[in-house]
């Protein structure tokens, strides 16, 4: 097993009210995996089931998916567009 | 020789300062256009920076009118100015701010249709509105004309802020980073405080001028998350999408 760090920010760390955590991921888990796996865990993380939720690995957003690696910190936040 | 009169030279003496704008950077301001999409939270700063910057034409794009419910974040407006049209209203307001510059007012929702009328003749555009729709428009038009673009969004506590500089050949764009287009939560929605889309908006002002000059590092390649509860600032990076339905390769 791998660890990953996941972090989340805005109004996803506010409702979550966590702000960071460390995950165990199997060999070859995608990014769209482990976002699957958080949605279910925590169906009540209503930001959390957002089509539209964006994903950062290492500080580089991701817009497609990805494989996800030991050590790697994924940064979970929402879209914003209010003004 | 400057072309600046003894007034400017005074007037904007301490932009003049900086090393990095000086006389050379301060004409520049004068002499640039700046379209302006939505005069709310984040219009407020960035057209009352841009204007008192010496940013020589402004542009103020909002189909809306002031409502008591904006007074709370949206500083460029008064009391009396409830009901009237924002771009009005703004403009008013900037041209008590500085009478030299020119203050274009047009009460539009920016859409396909206008679009190009709108953003003609720009320099540089700046996106506060509240919308995505209008965004993407002006992401499209200003591609197309290789203008740079700085967005800005808040809601609630948190800001997001970038910029494309289309003048730059194989830019990203903001469907690279923004792809899925559903709109999502507005301020009326969800809530706003106020000094997040001060900041925001400051921003915003920042990267326009910093483009408009050609200095620093500008926020193109990076998303600014911006987090204010826990005054935890995040840079992401990005590339342009060989996905993206706007400029990919498909």
């Amino acid at each position: 097993m791998n660890t990953i760090t996941v972090k989340f920010f805005a109004r996803l760390r506010e409702q979550s009210g966590v702000d960071a955590m460390d995950l165990e991921i199997g060999d070859m888990t995608k990014l769209s995996e482990l976002i699957a796996q958080l949605q279910d865990q925590h169906q009540d993380w209503t930001i959390l089931q957002q089509k539209n939720l964006m994903a950062a690995v290492n500080h580089s957003m991701i817009t497609d998916d990805c494989l996800l690696a030991a050590g790697d910190e994924v940064a979970l936040f929402p879209p914003v567009t209010g003004g | 020789m400057t072309s600046l009169t003894d007034s400017q030279l005074l007037r904007y003496a301490r932009n003049i300062l900086l090393s990095n704008v000086d006389i050379a950077g301060q004409e520049v301001l004068l002499g640039s256009h700046v379209v302006v999409i939505g005069a709310g939270g984040l219009g407020s700063p960035v057209l009352q920076y841009c204007a008192a910057a010496g940013i020589g034409q402004l542009t103020i794009i909002d189909d809306d009118c002031v409502d008591e419910t904006n007074l709370q974040r949206q500083v460029i407006f008064n009391e009396q100015q409830v009901a009237q049209p924002k771009a009005e209203a703004a403009a008013a307001q900037l041209r008590q701010l500085n009478s030299a510059i020119t203050l274009n007012a047009k009460t539009e929702r920016l859409e396909a249709g206008n679009v190009d009328g709108l953003l003609q003749g720009a320099d540089l555009v700046i996106a506060g509105t509240d919308n995505l729709a209008s965004r993407m428009l002006a992401n499209g038009y200003c591609r197309a004309h290789s203008i740079p673009l700085v967005t800005g969004a808040a809601i609630g506590t948190s800001g997001q802020i970038t910029c494309f500089d289309f003048r730059q050949q194989n830019s990203a764009c903001l469907a690279c980073v923004y792809p899925d287009e559903s709109e999502n939560l507005s301020c009326a929605q969800s809530g706003v405080l106020g000094p997040v889309v001060g900041t925001v908006g400051s921003l915003m002002a920042t990267e326009a001028i910093k483009l408009l000059l050609n200095i620093g590092k500008p926020l193109t390649g990076r998303l600014l998350v911006w987090d204010a509860m826990s005054m935890d600032w995040q840079n992401f990076n990005y590339a342009k999408s060989p996905g993206c339905k706007v400029c990919g390769e498909n």
